[in-house]
This record gives C-alpha cells, structure tokens and sequence, in this order.
C-alpha cells in the first residue's frame, strides 16, 4: 500500500468533490466528502476491476452506490481510477452531459451498472448481481455503500432479510454511519438504533471501521471483512465517518448534505486541501 | 374466417407452460417470485430448475432489484406476481431500476383486471397498462388467449430489454394457433371487415370475436384487430383498417384513462381523426363478483361492443 500516494489522491478527490459542485453550485459534497477516504480504499486497495468496462463485469469485483447522491465522490474517484478522463469532471450536471446529477446507466458513463438516487434500491440490485456471480461460478465480490439515512427505506429490510435467509455471501455491503441527513441528525429525524446489532439479527456478519476517514482503518478493516467472505452469511460494513470530512467548516453538521459553497468557501476549503494530483 | 375454442384455458399457464419450454431451452432465463408460485404456474420450472428459481418472499420491491441485479452476469430474470403488485406496488423500482437502467427484466403479472374477480378491487389492477406504457422504454404486452400468452413468453425471452407481460387468472377461450409465432409489436387482423374497427387486447379479443358474429348478423362487417402489443402500438394496422371502416371500437380490460384506447386515439388524433369508442372501465375501481358478473356489470364483453359499434357508426360522418 502506497500510503503517500493514496493520501495525495484522497485530498485531490476533495478537491474535484469541491469544484464539481461549486461549479454548478449544486450536488451533495458532505457524503462525498465523508466517503472520500473509503472510495479511494475501495477502488485502489480493495476491488479487482478492468477499467476495459464491460456491463456483465465477469470476473470482476463489482460496485454498487445506492445513496447515489453523493455521485461527486464516484464520479471523481472512477475518473481518476482510469475508467474516464478526468477532464469530463467538467461537465458535472450540466447539459448533455454523462454525469448526470445522480448516477445512471442512462448516458453509458463506465464504471456504473444501475441508476441510483431514489434511495433504498441498490442493496436489492447488489444481491441480484451477487446471485448473478454465483450462477456463472464467478468467485469475485460484490460490494456495496449505503447512506445511513438511506436505511430508513423499507426495501433495505426486505433485501437484508433476503440475504441472511438465502446466505448471499459473496456480498459486502457497507453503511456510511454519518449520524446526519437532510432534516438534521438520524437520532432526531427517525432513530435507526444499533445498525450492525440489526444486520446481526437478520444473520449478517456485521464488521465495525470506527475510523472511516483513515485509509489504513478502512484497508484493514475492509480486508477482514473480505476474508469472511464465502462462509454463508452476507457482510455489513458499519463504517463510521464525519459527513464533511477535510473541510473544517464542512464537518460534523448536516448543513452541507446538499449545498455547494460559494467563491469563498471554495477558497478556504481549497486551502484546507492543496493540489496533489492535478486539478481536472 | 371462423375461429374455434380449442378448450377453456386460462393465459396464466400459458406463461407457466411457456417458463417450462423456456427453463429447458435457454440457460440464460432464471425466474423469481413473490410467494405466489402456485398462481404463476411455476411449479415445473422450479421443478426442473431449482438453482434459477428465486423465491423472494412476499417482497415484491426487492424482487424487482434483484432482477434488475441478476441482469448484470448476463441473465435474463424473469419476476412474477399479481399485476397489482407487478406494477403499483413497485412502480419506482421498476422505474428507477429497470427502465431507467435499460435492464432486460421480464415483468410477468398474472391476475391482472377486474376478471381476477371475488378478491375484489384491492387485487384488481385496472391501471397497470397506463404505468407501464409510460415508463421509456418498457414494452406492453396482454395476449389473448392460452396460446398466445405461452407464444409471448417465448418471445419475450428474445427481446433485449424490460417487458410488461399481463395475462390473467379465468379459464377462457383458447383459439388462436398452437405453436405460433409471436411477434412483439405486430398486430394481428383476425377478422376482415368494413363497417367498423374492433381492436381488441387481452381476454376482450375473444369477446370482439363473439360481438363481430353478432353484428354480421345485423349486416354489419366488423373487422376485428388484436392488439396484444400495446407498446409498441402498431400504428400502421390501426390506420390501414379505418381507412376502410372509418370507425373504431377499442376494447380492453382496463381503466379507460391510459390504456390501450387512449394509445390508439393518440394515434388516430394525429394521422387520421376517426370517431372511437371506448370498452374498458371508466375510471373506477372494480369489486368482487365471479369474472363474467363482473364483466358485464363493467360492460366489457361482446352485447357491449355490439352496442359500441352501433353508436360509433353512427358518428361516422
């Protein structure tokens, strides 16, 4: 693991999060940004992929986001992992463009399988691709993020209960446990409780990454998880971060869930965050 | 020509019948269902083909996100369950997951319309052609009979993109051809007639049948078009046939606000304005009955199309 260039990367993904929505003044940079370090994990430590995109991704790990809101990190991330030029960032939900406010399928932007947005779906899509996978004695994973918010959404449950029952284990699901929504905090908006003693219960292994915005936490973590992978029950990754992260005035509120800063703010949270990478 | 009843049958095991062919011949069709099993005709796919069968329990939004996932790998998921809870129940689901992210899932819904009949209105979709028509993309389809229904299972296996297939639950006349060849969006003329236009879909084909032997009987040529494609409509059918009869009666089992009579009096608005009307529910939820009560309560057998094509002819200019 090159931990130097993962951090360079990490900080220039806050940097296109930050532009991107700037630039169109609109999107959602407190999820993107809290995700940040477990998207530059998931893609350069974690998944084994061909940015040579196929839709069947055969023999590939697969990726799907749910809580597609927070678009600005995948579409950062995916670019910068090779899937796309960086110089597309640009376009970030301007017309006629493929990256589309939300992710879709729809403009054949590669890197993404399904359309996300309305929440609480992509867990059910993920079983299904893991299904597919295991019908073509495909042995690679699929992984899967989800905001926490995002859990209030009835379907979870039933995808969750589908999962322990029919033991889908070559899944790992991941929870943004962010604390925050659009409303304000999940405890006053609608407590979610115990998440991981939940997905326990409906018979889920159920990992903890109580350091979500450390890149060597998230890499270890994520690889015990892996390790449990194939040994009949389905993954839950709890992964516990600060919505906002790298921008000070960002952290720790819901404020930013989907607001992009103004001329101002851009500058001070750039500052926070200086050009490692290249800008797009 | 005269058409035959083969043997009262119902459509819903002509998909059953269909999934058996289908599970024996293509390794790429894997079927999922919401705890109805038995009322979808499954029990010999499964039979045969256990590990692509999912059952997902009574949960039909997940059921339509794992298809939607089983698509990516290659497979072609195939979900069954009442119309109701095919289309209403999960209409972002499919919307979001499916037509939106062009998957290619096959919707099947058995029970739909007011002929699922004592259950009553909670079960008896009447709106189901209307949100499927809408969604880019999705393509519409209510065979007529046993035959038919089996003949579009097949085909819509072949067909690269989501499908709604409606078919439903009382035994009824089975008629047209064994081991035909159905082609999606192709109309078909069953009878050849000049007066009036009877387009039919799903169980009214058969009843448009039965009110064309009536109306010859009044001297009045009906020539009678089963649409079992809703979307996409074959509009050159429909026009070729009024430039002869000048006059249409659209006839389905469903609300008449978004349903095939409105595609077609899209259609006619633009190309040719033709007086229509209209056999179908009007806007209304249904209630329980046995299925004939039913539809002659919502007048939506052949004494009503009679009197439809009496009173359309009559607005011919």
């Amino acid at each position: 693991m090159n931990l130097t260039y993962l951090n360079d990367l990490t900080v220039q993904v806050r940097r296109d999060i930050l532009r991107m929505v700037h630039r169109v003044n609109s999107g959602h940079p407190g999820g993107s940004l809290g995700c940040t370090e477990f998207m530059v994990a998931l893609y350069q430590e974690l998944m084994e992929y061909s940015t040579d995109f196929t839709m069947d991704g055969h023999n590939e790990d697969l990726f799907f986001l749910s809580n597609g809101h927070i678009s600005p990190v995948l579409y950062s991330i995916l670019a910068r992992s090779g899937y796309f030029d960086v110089a597309e960032l640009a376009t970030f939900r301007k017309i006629n463009s493929r990256l589309q406010g939300h992710p879709t399928t729809h403009e054949h932007l590669p890197g993404v399988r399904i359309a996300s947005g309305s929440l609480g779906q992509g867990l059910s899509v993920a079983i299904g691709a893991a299904l597919s996978k295991k019908l073509n004695n495909d042995s690679k994973i699929v992984y899967s993020l989800h905001g926490d918010g995002e859990m209030q959404e009835g379907q979870n449950w039933e995808a969750i209960m589908y999962a322990g029952s029919k033991k889908v284990d070559n899944l790992i699901a991941t929870v943004d446990l962010n604390g925050q929504q659009i409303d304000g905090s999940t405890a006053n908006v609608m407590d979610l409780g115990d998440l991981g003693q939940k997905f326990e219960a409906f018979g889920w292994d159920v990992f903890h990454i109580k350091e979500g915005n450390k890149l060597e936490a998230i890499v270890e973590g994520m690889k015990q998880a892996k390790a449990k992978t194939g040994r009949q029950k389905p993954i839950a990754v709890i992964l516990h971060t600060v919505m906002g992260n790298g921008v000070d005035f960002m952290m720790h509120t819901h404020a930013w869930h989907g607001k992009a800063p103004n001329d101002h703010q851009l500058a001070t949270a750039l500052a926070q965050n200086p050009e490692t990478l290249g800008d797009y | 020509m005269k058409y035959i009843d083969q043997g009262q049958k119902d459509t819903r095991s002509g998909f059953g019948d269909g999934m058996t062919e289908l599970g024996r011949t293509n390794p790429k069709v894997v079927a999922l269902c919401a705890d109805l099993i038995g009322s979808l005709k499954l029990e010999t796919f499964i039979e045969e083909h256990p590990e692509r069968f999912f059952q997902v329990g009574i949960a039909e939004a997940n059921m339509i996100g794992i298809a939607a996932g089983l698509t990516i790998g290659g497979k072609i998921p195939f979900t069954t369950t009442f119309a109701n809870f095919s289309t209403g129940r999960v209409y972002d689901q499919i919307r979001q997951s499916v037509a939106y992210s062009g998957k290619n899932v096959k919707i099947c819904a058995s029970h739909a319309g007011i002929t699922l009949g004592e259950d009553g209105a909670t079960h008896q979709i009447l709106e189901d052609i209307g949100l499927m028509k809408m969604l880019p993309g999705m393509t519409v389809i209510n065979p007529c009979d046993y035959n038919q229904t089996k003949a579009a299972t097949l085909a819509i296996a072949e067909h690269d993109g989501p499908v709604y297939l409606r078919f439903g639950r009382p035994k009824v006349a089975n008629f047209t051809p064994v081991d035909q060849t159905f082609t999606i969006g192709k109309a078909l003329h069953l009878l050849e007639g000049t007066d009036v236009t009877i387009a039919a879909t799903g169980h009214l084909v058969w009843e448009a049948l039965i009110a064309a032997e009536a109306l010859k009987e009044k001297g009045i040529y009906a020539e009678v078009i089963n649409i079992h494609t809703i979307k996409p409509l074959d509009v050159e059918a429909i026009l070729r046939s009024v430039e002869k009869t000048g006059c249409l009666v659209s006839a389905e089992e469903h609300n008449y606000l978004g349903g095939l009579g409105e595609s077609i009096a899209r259609t006619l608005t633009m190309h040719k304005p033709t007086p229509q009307e209209f056999i179908a529910t009007k806007d209304t939820f249904g209630e329980s009955g046995t299925p004939d009560q039913l539809m002659e309560k919502y007048q939506l057998n052949a004494p009503a199309i009679v009197e439809a094509a009496q009173k359309v002819i009559k607005r011919k200019a």
